[in-house]
């Protein structure tokens, strides 16, 4: 699957293999081969953002001269209730985007671990199909699900449970969770397909032993099946993580934050902070906040996961195998 | 295996289950789109859709733009990745922490500058806009991806071209890059479904001018606009719009596994 080796290639990068021929003086004109490809990612993302570092301590409204402020942009971050309001609510959504998505793939590849399984292929292909899709068309297809004469709830009403319809993305105390459902459905296929990749890769006969040791479904999985997909509930969570705190996308093609502010997180506010409101410093000095909160979950996600000597050596062969 | 049969029955019920939760939406949107408001069944929310929200033009702007990418990019990455694989490049101890840090970056944290950039360029709306950020931004994960393939491939293979008097870029054109074809295809088509699919770069970047919008804004504005427009006529944009990734994921999803099981076997 692509992105599963994508993922895999990019987290076995840097401590990957050792560089062959090593000559023992550096090449100087290796630099002509990277200076191309670094030159676009210096001048299109790491300038920016030391010009979004830099613009986080003005005040400043794109227009006019901007007065150097300190620290106070970071301040309001953390004091301002709407702002804190919305990093809450992306925490609420991480549950939603990455908790659930790794519950019930781990679950459902527990479940495929034991057994044969026909059709793979097709199935993989299906399942990945929320990721292929844009988020804008996803938007568009799940506010008609939702939407009050929407299948969610004709499906509802016929089993009798029409006292809880209701607009779930238009409704204060559901818009969140709503939201949060559409992010479950984008992500689990993904973390599926992840897990999948990896189960095949494991080697069979230690199910065997393990069933003739007596394990049940519960302890196989906990012996073999868990331990096994470490690299891969690694990526998984390093991808939905990034994706739940990131998301733009969908929030802004469903609700645009609403209704009131009860599903508005940071990028929402960074955006309309930088467009609509020119508070230029405020956008900055909270998207500096949030690629900061990003690198530590993803680092602190690394270093809990991070693989043993010996567990890391018998997944690794095995999802060479799988490939 | 010694499972009851009945466990493989209801696993695979669930698989089933799974799955089509994974493709319901997309067949409701299709659905409806079909459906017209009077019951009918057709295609006049197509050509309603197609006539009111110009995605004849956003369709192309999205496949100008992300070709264009993926054709640089590759280019771009394929030098980096070899360099960095086969070569003591200066400063490569850097580069790659740099680079990987790039890879989880949202997006939030460089659009603002990049539209103050793109602005003193005046390239605002403008397929550049979009084009000039997405290659520096596609450029960590191909870099990444080509060096891992360029390190995988045997030693043999570089060594036996040196001793026939390769010279290194020599050795790059006509040893590599002919084996890397799987690799880079996959690659192309990862970084063609990001580039197609990505959103907030151009609702800032090229926000005024419906000619050079993309597909996904396209339908933003059309859908955002359209809440009293006939749903089935959003649906229906909906569909257009995604109708062109899904075609080319059926197909590249045969050749991908195709490919896969192909080199497995040699």
């Amino acid at each position: 699957m692509a992105v599963t080796t994508a993922t895999r290639a990019v987290v076995a990068g840097p401590r990957g293999r050792r560089r062959r021929s090593p000559a023992t003086a550096y090449s100087w004109s290796s630099l002509l081969y990277v200076a191309p490809a670094l030159l676009f990612f210096g001048v299109f993302v790491i300038y920016p953002i030391c010009i979004s570092v830099q613009t986080s301590f003005y005040a400043y409204d794109g227009l006019t001269v901007a007065t150097p402020v300190g620290a106070a942009n970071y301040v309001a971050v953390f004091t301002d209730p709407s702002l804190r309001e919305a990093l809450l609510h992306s925490l609420v959504l991480l549950v939603f985007y990455a908790a659930l998505p790794v519950a019930i793939g781990l679950v459902l590849a527990g479940a495929l671990s034991r057994i044969r399984i026909y059709g793979l292929t097709f199935f993989r292909a299906a399942l990945f199909i929320p990721q292929v899709l844009s988020s804008v068309v996803v938007a568009v297809a799940w506010r008609g699900l939702l939407a009050t004469d929407g299948p969610v709830n004709d499906a509802l009403r016929a089993v009798g449970l029409g006292s809880i319809a209701t607009s779930w993305l238009g409704n204060f105390d559901t818009a969140l969770p709503a939201v949060g459902a559409i992010g479950t459905w984008v992500q689990y296929g993904l973390c599926m397909v992840l897990f999948l990749g990896g189960i095949v890769g494991i080697d069979r006969s230690l199910y065997e032993a393990a069933r003739l040791d007596g394990a049940g479904a519960v302890r196989e999985f906990r012996a073999i099946t868990l331990p096994a997909l470490r690299p891969q509930i690694s990526i998984a969570l390093i991808l939905c993580i990034t994706f739940a705190l990131r998301n733009f996308d969908i929030i802004w093609n469903t609700t645009r934050g609403g209704p009131g502010t009860s599903t508005a997180v940071p990028s929402v506010y960074i955006y309309q902070d930088a467009f609509q409101n020119r508070a230029l410093g405020q956008a900055s000095a909270l998207a500096v906040v949030l690629t900061l909160l990003i690198l530590v979950i993803v680092g602190l996600v690394q270093l809990a996961l991070r693989e043993r000597s010996d567990v890391g050596a018998r997944s690794r062969r095995h999802s060479g195998g799988a490939r | 295996m010694k499972v009851s049969r009945t466990e493989t029955t209801l696993t695979h019920a669930l698989l089933v289950v799974a799955a089509i939760i994974a493709v319901y939406p997309l067949v409701s949107i299709v659905l409806s789109a079909l459906r017209g408001r009077d019951g009918s069944i057709g295609l006049a929310s197509f050509d309603i859709a197609w006539e009111r929200g110009g995605f004849g033009s956003a369709l192309l702007s999205s496949a100008f733009i992300s070709i264009t990418v993926v054709v640089v990019t590759v280019i771009l990455v394929s030098l980096a990745g070899f360099a960095l694989a086969t070569m003591r490049v200066p400063g490569g101890r850097l580069m790659l922490p740099i680079l990987l840090l790039g890879l989880v970056l949202p997006y939030e944290v460089t659009v603002l500058p990049l539209y103050q950039l793109m602005s003193d360029w005046a390239l605002l709306d403008t397929w550049w806009a979009l084009i000039l950020p997405q290659i520096g931004l596609s450029v960590p994960l191909g870099v990444f991806w080509m060096r891992s393939f360029f390190a995988s491939v045997p030693g043999e293979l570089l060594e036996a071209a040196r001793i026939d008097g390769a010279g290194r870029f020599q050795t790059f054109r006509l040893v590599l890059l002919p084996v890397a074809g799987p690799a880079i295809a996959t690659l192309s088509t990862i970084l063609f479904l990001f580039t197609w699919n990505e959103f907030l770069l151009a609702l800032v970047l090229v926000p005024q001018d419906p000619l050079v919008q993309t597909a996904p804004l396209a339908l933003s504005f059309f859908a955002g606009a359209g809440r009293t427009i006939d749903p089935s006529v959003t649906a229906a944009a909906a569909v257009i719009v995604a109708a062109p990734i899904v075609v080319a994921y059926v197909i590249l999803q045969r050749r991908l596994i195709a490919g896969l099981t192909e080199g497995a076997v040699k």
